[in-house]
């Protein structure tokens, strides 16, 4: 019974960073009808600059508490991701925005790799030790269940983030001009709303939750690396889709669906297959369950628009 | 031909003959010519020729039926290992090459249309996703199963042979003359690949390639005039997923050890980026696609390398990084300036607007 | 087809200016051109250098004690290429030693750029000496021209099996990643642990891209092990080490040559303790059997030994000895001396079993203690 009630705290914890880089997946798709595959390497970004600064910091005031070099680290990375969010969206896809649906995918690939091969330069190819900016012992809540410091504060702070940002689109001027420009661009600028701008507001807030996500996955796992956007950006990617793409309950539901799919599948996987499978196939349930869910609910577990629309 | 003929600059519009011979010496010679430097430029014009294949392959699905598919690795997975089973002595089998591509690319196309039948009334961005997965999935299986032998993959694949003859050992024409067996793999691949442009030629403009066209194009029309679209997107899949089976059973043939590693979506994304690269829908700039990006690394590796000690005395970024950079460059500065590719597609069976023009936003 | 223009014509020219280098040595001195593989980009760059440094020691050794074979006075060549540690860059610049004519290969470091390559130099008649891949397949092709100066998984993995049973504990899970050099050595580790009486209650497996191992850390646990052993690199042992203290298992953690690094330490952060193990192929350096090695090492290069440079010092002394005693350097004559030769080397006593695995290699065992891998016995 721990051992169920493990996993499933490991697996909302996996969830809650996906979801998060989800929910700029999904608000760039709605927008742009756009798969801004960097998005994950933007989270690889918002790691890296956080663990450079962390270093300097160490450097030059050793005895700084950890919790105001997470805050210092944290006041530089999300910045700059969203400054790199902005730029992105300036410099590559803005001009795109009316060519053959390939084209932008295909660029984002390309900004994808660039990013990973220009932080590989900065950085190197080796994994980098990310700095414990939290207290390292585990807690013990209920007998034979662990959880660290580290993930209790990434379960808080996706849940809020994820609710602000709710809040935020629902319930703000903002959030009702870009709810408009998803609706439709040209109509929406029609009615007054600079659709340019709202459309660089939704990179950078992507970017900036990213940038979060980014910190609170390398905190976690102690490592950073310039590949490391890859995977949660696939995973973070296929969670919105799950969901629903455009939809922002959609992936914040898709995420935790996703993380506890693949950590149960990951622990029972034996059970669930009758002893024909095993741990190395954990990786194939993201995509497995995406194929199914695709095939019968086009639309995502909370989806609202159609996969038709090309 | 008459494409990449046409592509020279200046010669292809006056000398329209003299290009296209151009063209077809370079193609003949282009083995001999590396072989005088050294078989190393042989073995990456082999190697270039398998992603011409590849790339030809992909075409047919993305150029010609507009349909992305991101795992399109797994078809020449697929191949390969069909070729690693029946021709190696991982089991014991050693059938011929004649029996062994065939069926190679008939379990390819049937990978294919078990891919195309879920995925059917998916479009666009999810079609891609759940390509990518059905690519990924290949790979983990060929990774841990035991009959492909997991991540240690299989050796001592059997090499091309004629009536008993290996190719890998090359021809000894007289005693003091032997055609090396790079060269020759080089002539047999391009036998391949020549036949595949032919059939994709004739595919391309019969009354097929025209559903395709019309699919890419707008689906509902071409389901409104009747075309079975379902068949259609199929048969892309199937067609496509078999020439990916053949290049991936040569590739067998001419590395003689296949594993896992080979099929990452790395290596899907880089067939697909040559075929963009090149000009999406067209078959010379597919090929020059795939041939442009495949030597890439070689040329970039003789060139970059001396040059920089040259110029600062040390390495900066080494080869490798430097193929990333120029790669990732290449993809965002293509699409923004010229979105069709370098030799795009004309637009005889392509609406002008799907060109350059997109849907209207949602 | 305009792009191909240009290396072809490349092509010619730098034909003729090669053809014309050739020819030049003098009568009675003779050029000889050994190869070295290994990955002098990318991140074990350190290593593929060390290695090539041991060579390039090794050669310059013997030029300078005025060597002569058939005759000839001896002048060596050393070819060094990078493979990037990539399949498919390890078999053109193969190909490449094999356009240059060398006469012998000392690599490639790694077993998969090896195992492809190992074909392209066999089928040349070209000999192949690798320091440093330990994947038991390299030698088991059949090939004849394959040797290597390095102990493989096999040996490696009975080694670390049967060291984490009769030290650390009888009940073992395994933990593999899933690619060639993992599943390997744990399947050889499993071997190792039930030979010597114990039992493997557990064998999971996650990937070299993996950060996460929450979920099969908490299937470990429920089998309660005394010993986990994750056969991968450290980029993932030093978090996995991590994820598992967070979860709260006690139990002794192993691993192979893969994580016996610095890297392995900085990742596992304060979930090192004296509780982490590591096994690696080879002499420790302060053990090596040329007491003076590292010295002349040091004096030459200006740095220290990394790994494997001992190995592929004896991989290129194995050559040049197997030439002097068939006294000839090339490929066909002298090897059926190399199947024979028997030395001295830096590493250790070299000769090679019928298959081309050297004999007897040793194989050690390190404990963390006092900040730093201490080697054990």
């Amino acid at each position: 019974m721990e051992n169920l009630l493990q996993q499933i705290v490991n697996g909302l914890v996996v969830g809650s960073v996906y979801a998060l880089v989800a929910l700029g997946y999904t608000m760039v798709y709605g927008i742009l009808g756009l798969i801004n595959f960097a998005h994950g390497d933007v989270l690889m970004v918002g790691a890296l600059v956080a663990l450079q600064v962390a270093t300097l910091l160490h450097k030059f005031w050793p005895g700084l508490h950890p919790l105001l070099i997470l805050a210092i680290s944290l006041g530089v990375a999300i910045p700059v991701c969203m400054l790199l969010g902005y730029v992105m969206e300036r410099t590559a896809y803005r001009r795109l925005r009316n060519a053959p649906r390939l084209a932008p995918l295909i660029t984002a690939i390309g900004v994808s790799f660039l990013l990973q091969t220009v932080a590989m330069i900065i950085w190197g190819r080796n994994y980098h030790s990310f700095p414990p900016l939290f207290p390292t012992i585990p807690l013990e809540p209920f007998p034979g269940v662990f959880i660290t410091p580290v993930q209790v504060t990434i379960l808080v702070a996706s849940a809020t983030l994820m609710v602000a940002l709710i809040m935020l689109v629902n319930r703000t001027p903002l959030g009702r001009a870009m709810r408009a420009t998803a609706e439709n661009h040209r109509v929406a600028s029609l009615m007054g709303v600079d659709t340019n701008k709202i459309i660089s507001t939704t990179f950078i807030l992507g970017s900036g939750l990213a940038a979060v996500a980014g910190v609170m996955h390398a905190s976690n796992y102690g490592v950073a690396h310039y590949s490391m956007g890859f995977l949660p950006g696939l995973k973070a990617f296929t969670a919105a889709v799950l969901g629903g793409i455009g939809n922002l309950g959609g992936a914040m539901v898709g995420g935790i669906v996703l993380g506890l799919v693949e950590t149960i599948g990951a622990g029972y996987i034996e059970q669930l297959s009758f002893g024909l499978l095993n741990s190395s196939y954990q990786d194939i349930f993201a995509f497995v369950i995406l194929g199914i869910v695709l095939i019968f609910r086009p639309t995502g577990l909370l989806g609202e628009r159609v996969s038709d629309r090309a | 031909m008459n494409e990449l003929a046409e592509a020279i600059p200046y010669l292809g519009r006056h000398h329209p003959k003299a290009a296209r011979a151009l063209v077809l010496g370079l193609i003949l010679l282009a083995p001999v010519l590396a072989a005088s430097v050294g078989n190393t430029w042989v073995r990456v014009l082999d190697a270039a020729l398998l992603y011409v294949m590849l790339a030809l392959g992909l075409n047919l699905v993305v150029g010609f039926a507009g349909l992305l598919d991101l795992g399109y690795i797994a078809f020449y997975a697929v191949g390969a290992y069909t070729w690693a089973f029946l021709a190696s002595p991982h089991i014991g089998v050693h059938l011929p090459f004649w029996a062994v591509l065939p069926l190679g690319a008939a379990f390819a196309a049937l990978a294919g249309v078990l891919l195309g039948f879920p995925v059917l009334r998916l479009r666009g961005d999810y079609l891609a996703i759940v390509t990518l997965g059905f690519g990924e999935i290949v790979r983990i299986f060929m990774g841990n199963l035991s009959v492909t032998n997991g991540p240690q993959g299989i050796n001592m694949l059997d090499s091309l042979s004629l009536f008993g003859w290996e190719i890998s050992r090359g021809l000894q024409v007289t005693e003091n003359f032997k055609i090396n067996a790079l060269v020759l793999f080089y002539y047999a691949f391009l036998l391949f690949v020549v036949g595949s442009v032919v059939v994709i030629r004739r595919l391309q403009f019969s009354r097929i390639g025209r559903g395709w066209a019309a699919i890419r194009d707008d689906e509902l029309a071409a389901k409104a005039i009747g075309i079975n679209t379902r068949n259609m997107k199929l048969l892309a899949f199937a067609m496509g997923a078999t020439f990916g089976g053949v290049s991936g059973g040569l590739f067998g043939s001419f590395q003689g050890f296949v594993s896992p590693e080979s099929f990452t979506l790395l290596e899907s994304i880089a067939v697909l980026t040559m075929v963009v690269f090149g000009g999406m829908g067209n078959l010379g700039g597919v090929i020059v696609g795939a041939i442009a990006l495949s030597l890439l690394p070689e040329v970039l590796r003789h060139i970059a390398l001396p040059l920089q000690q040259a110029l600062f005395g040390k390495v900066l970024l080494d080869p490798e990084v430097l193929r990333m950079l120029l790669l990732s460059l290449a993809m965002i500065f293509m699409m923004l300036l010229r979105p069709a590719g370098l030799l795009p597609a004309n637009a005889r069976y392509a609406r002008a607007e799907y060109l350059h023009d997109k849907q209207e936003a949602a | 087809m305009i792009k191909k223009k240009t290396p072809a014509w490349m092509a010619l020219t730098l034909g003729a200016s090669l053809s014309l280098g050739f020819g030049q040595a003098t009568a009675q001195e003779q050029v000889v051109k050994i190869g070295h593989v290994g990955p002098l980009t990318g991140n074990i760059a350190h290593l593929g250098k060390d290695n090539e440094n041991g060579v390039r020691l090794a050669l310059e050794e013997y030029q300078a004690k005025g060597l002569s074979i058939g005759g000839k006075k001896i002048k060596f060549e050393l070819v060094a290429e990078d493979d990037q540690a990539d399949p498919k860059t390890g078999n053109i610049v193969a190909q490449r030693l094999v356009d240059a004519g060398v006469k012998g290969v000392v690599g490639h470091l790694n077993s998969g750029t090896s195992i492809p390559a190992s074909r392209i130099y066999n089928d040349a008649g070209i000999p192949m000496v690798s320091p440093s891949s330990t994947n038991p397949k390299l030698t088991q092709q059949g090939f004849a021209y394959i040797f290597r100066t390095m102990t493989n998984d096999i040996q490696q993995g009975s080694v670390l099996g049967k060291y984490a049973t009769t030290k650390l504990g009888k009940k073992v899970s395994i933990i593999d990643d899933r690619t060639a050099y993992g599943q390997g050595l744990a399947d050889e580790v499993e071997k190792g642990v039930k030979a010597s009486g114990g039992t493997v209650s557990a064998r999971e497996f996650t990937t070299n891209q993996s950060t996460d191992f929450m979920a099969i850390l908490t299937k470990v646990k429920m089998q309660n092990p005394d010993v986990v052993i994750y056969t991968g690199m450290d980029a993932q042992g030093g978090p996995m080490l991590k994820q598992m203290r967070a979860l709260g298992i006690g139990a002794k953690f192993m691993t192979g040559d893969g994580g016996c690094t610095l890297d392995f330490i900085k990742l596992a952060g304060d979930a090192m303790s004296d509780k982490a193990f590591c096994s690696q192929a080879g002499l420790p350096l302060d053990q090596l059997a040329d007491k003076t090695f590292r010295d002349r090492y040091k004096k030459r290069f200006g740095i220290e030994v990394q790994v494997y440079a001992p190995y592929a010092y004896d991989a290129a002394s194995a050559i040049v000895e197997a030439m002097k005693a068939a006294g000839s350097v090339e490929p066909a004559k002298y090897l059926p001396a190399l199947k024979k030769v028997a030395f001295k080397g830096a590493g250790g006593d070299v000769a090679f079993d019928d298959k081309g695995d050297v004999k007897g290699g040793a194989v050690t065992v390190y404990q963390f203690k006092g900040g730093q891998w201490e080697s054990l016995k």
